[in-house]
């Protein structure tokens, strides 16, 4: 592969042995990938900071500068961590402080992570804590190349905002954020960032959250890893909605790009989203009949009626989605079986704390928390069986996550099975 | 009765054992248990399956961008695989081949998912993949 002049330098030492250890990453995969160069990019989303056993043992024998290097830089060199070399973010990762007491989550790992969290603060890392760095500031340009971790984040910068990222991984973006490189390869190049599939919706309009999940869940059945191109009755959509499709999209299959022609700011029209081949694909059809499948797929692991667990803010709830949230529970009170969290970056907590959402939502016995989720911490009310949400990202992971049963509907309907502590959602 | 399929290098080794496959893709993060190498994920054909120590041959990889942190928890868990062929490499997967630091081969001129079956014999000698039906 070709390496610049600056990237030989920092892969023979002159910038020290952890970007040369990043750099050596670096060209180890970029031959895994066969891509032929390196591209610049100044920004990176990925995560040091979240518990796990292996990382809690890494620290106790060698402090952060030895998980960083093992975990975030695949090296088994003993290495002195410096500055991100560009501007870098924490996602998503474990509860903090503000859980213990209502979350069921080890005392250890809250530590743990408050003392990641002071270390790599101190090396330069923005600790965002969210799935949705878009939604708190961290908001790439069109055609901005970035190294950023997370589906559900990658397939909005990708699709949303025209910015520039492939799906990385935690040793990936590591190796860039102390370079500032990550491979050229896959969506950071033009000709591969073109429609495969057409899927045409039919007989119905796609227009509310759930829909936009169900549509985006089987998109992601359609394209796989491909690029899914939305044409047909479909309203336009709002950032939440266009978050739950892209998740959803991400879960079934391993889509990193879409287009939405007249919507997504890359595809114009149906033609430029095929790069105006004579022909686009056959269309696969979204009808109702698919639309009642995905729906039924989506809540095939859930049996009993009995609800002892609501989740919801998968991805990450904007503040407008706790708003409603606070506006459906005001003034109810849920079932004494029943427990409601919704997931919120801690920033926008802050605004829905002002903004008196947290208060509504708490005085009905609803929790707002911020920073990580049920599925990246493996953590749910003590003794919860079956658990209802809105998402259908968590509909689809936390079954498999901690043997729970699911039921997936919309927030009106979750809402209710919080107050009632009774399932009863049906497709409308 | 043996096959040779020819691809690509995606980490260079050599290494034989028995293949595990898979024909639906995986997922990492949310798809396999780290700790014991086991595949987790309830709608997938190789539920409850356990991949440490064998060769594993899967179409590609899907879901979280965790899949190669969690492949790399695999290797220092000591409950990887020791090797992998992938049909259609990606970010995730090549990155967490380079992780899991296991021989791994791509772009093969045949379908493993195909040609492969559980059970047989596997040799990955860098870009070279050949398999003895079982």
């Amino acid at each position: 592969m070709f390496l610049t002049d600056e990237e030989k330098r920092m892969r023979d030492g002159a910038e020290g042995d952890a970007v040369a250890a990043a750099m050596d990453l670096l060209i180890r995969y970029s031959s895994a990938l066969d891509a032929d160069r390196l591209c610049d990019i100044r920004n990176v989303a990925g995560t040091m900071t979240q518990p796990s056993p292996v990382k809690a043992r890494l620290v106790a024998e060698g402090g952060w500068d030895k998980a960083f290097a093992v975990i975030n830089l695949d090296s088994d060199l003993d290495l002195t961590i410096p500055q991100m070399a560009v501007p870098t973010c924490q996602l998503q990762h474990g509860f903090s402080d503000d859980s213990i007491g209502v979350v069921p989550y080890p005392e250890a790992n809250v530590l743990l992570q408050a003392d990641g969290e002071s270390f790599f603060g101190r090396h330069g890392v923005n600790i965002l804590a969210t799935c949705t760095p878009y939604q708190v500031g961290n908001l790439p340009l069109r055609g901005e190349h970035c190294a950023w971790m997370e589906s559900s984040a990658v397939i909005y910068a990708n699709s949303v905002l025209g910015a520039r990222t492939n799906c990385e991984g935690i040793a990936s973006t590591g190796a860039a954020s102390l370079t500032g490189k990550i491979p050229c390869w896959g969506n950071h190049r033009d000709e591969n960032r073109f429609g495969t599939h057409l899927i045409d919706v039919r007989g119905q309009r796609v227009e509310s959250f759930q829909d936009w999940g169900m549509l985006g869940y089987f998109a992601g059945g359609v394209a796989g890893e491909d690029h899914p191109v939305i044409t047909g009755s479909v309203s336009r959509p709002d950032l939440t909605e266009l978050k739950h499709f892209g998740a959803a999209a991400a879960t079934s299959g391993g889509v990193e790009l879409y287009h939405i022609p007249g919507i997504t700011p890359e595809a114009p029209t149906v033609a430029a989203a095929f790069a105006d081949r004579e022909e686009p694909p056959a269309a696969v059809v979204y009808g109702p009949a698919e639309r009642q499948a995905i729906y039924e797929t989506l809540n095939e692991i859930g049996s009993s009626p009995d609800v002892d667990f609501v989740l919801l803010g998968c991805p990450h709830a904007s503040v407008d989605q706790i708003r409603q949230t606070a506006a459906l529970l005001d003034g109810k009170r849920l079932s004494p079986s029943t427990e409601l969290w919704i997931m919120a970056p801690r920033a926008l907590k802050v605004m829905a704390d002002r903004s008196g959402y947290t208060e509504v939502i708490e005085r009905a016995g609803g929790r707002v928390l911020a920073d990580s989720c049920p599925a990246m911490s493996r953590a749910a009310p003590t003794g919860t069986r079956v658990f209802a949400t809105d998402s259908a990202k968590q509909a689809h992971y936390l079954p498999a996550i901690l043997g729970i049963e699911a039921w997936f509907g919309t927030l009106e309907e979750c809402v209710n099975a919080a107050v009632t502590g009774r399932w009863n959602g049906r497709l409308n | 009765m043996s096959v040779i399929l020819r691809g690509r290098t995606v980490v260079p080794g050599v290494v034989e054992g028995e293949a595990l496959v898979s024909h639906e893709p995986i997922s990492g993060w949310g798809g396999i248990d780290p700790a014991r190498g086991v595949i987790i994920e309830p709608r997938h054909e190789l539920f409850g399956v356990c991949f440490a120590g064998k060769i594993l041959v899967f179409p590609s990889a899907k879901g979280s961008s965790g899949w190669s942190g969690f492949f790399q928890t695999t290797r220092l868990s000591g409950s990887a695989p020791i090797g992998m062929v992938i049909g259609r490499i990606s970010a995730k997967s090549a990155l967490g081949a380079v992780v899991t630091r296991v021989p791994a081969v791509t772009d093969l001129d045949a379908d493993p998912c195909a040609v492969i079956a559980t059970g047989d014999w596997v040799r990955i000698d860098n870009g070279q993949v050949e398999v003895t039906k079982q």
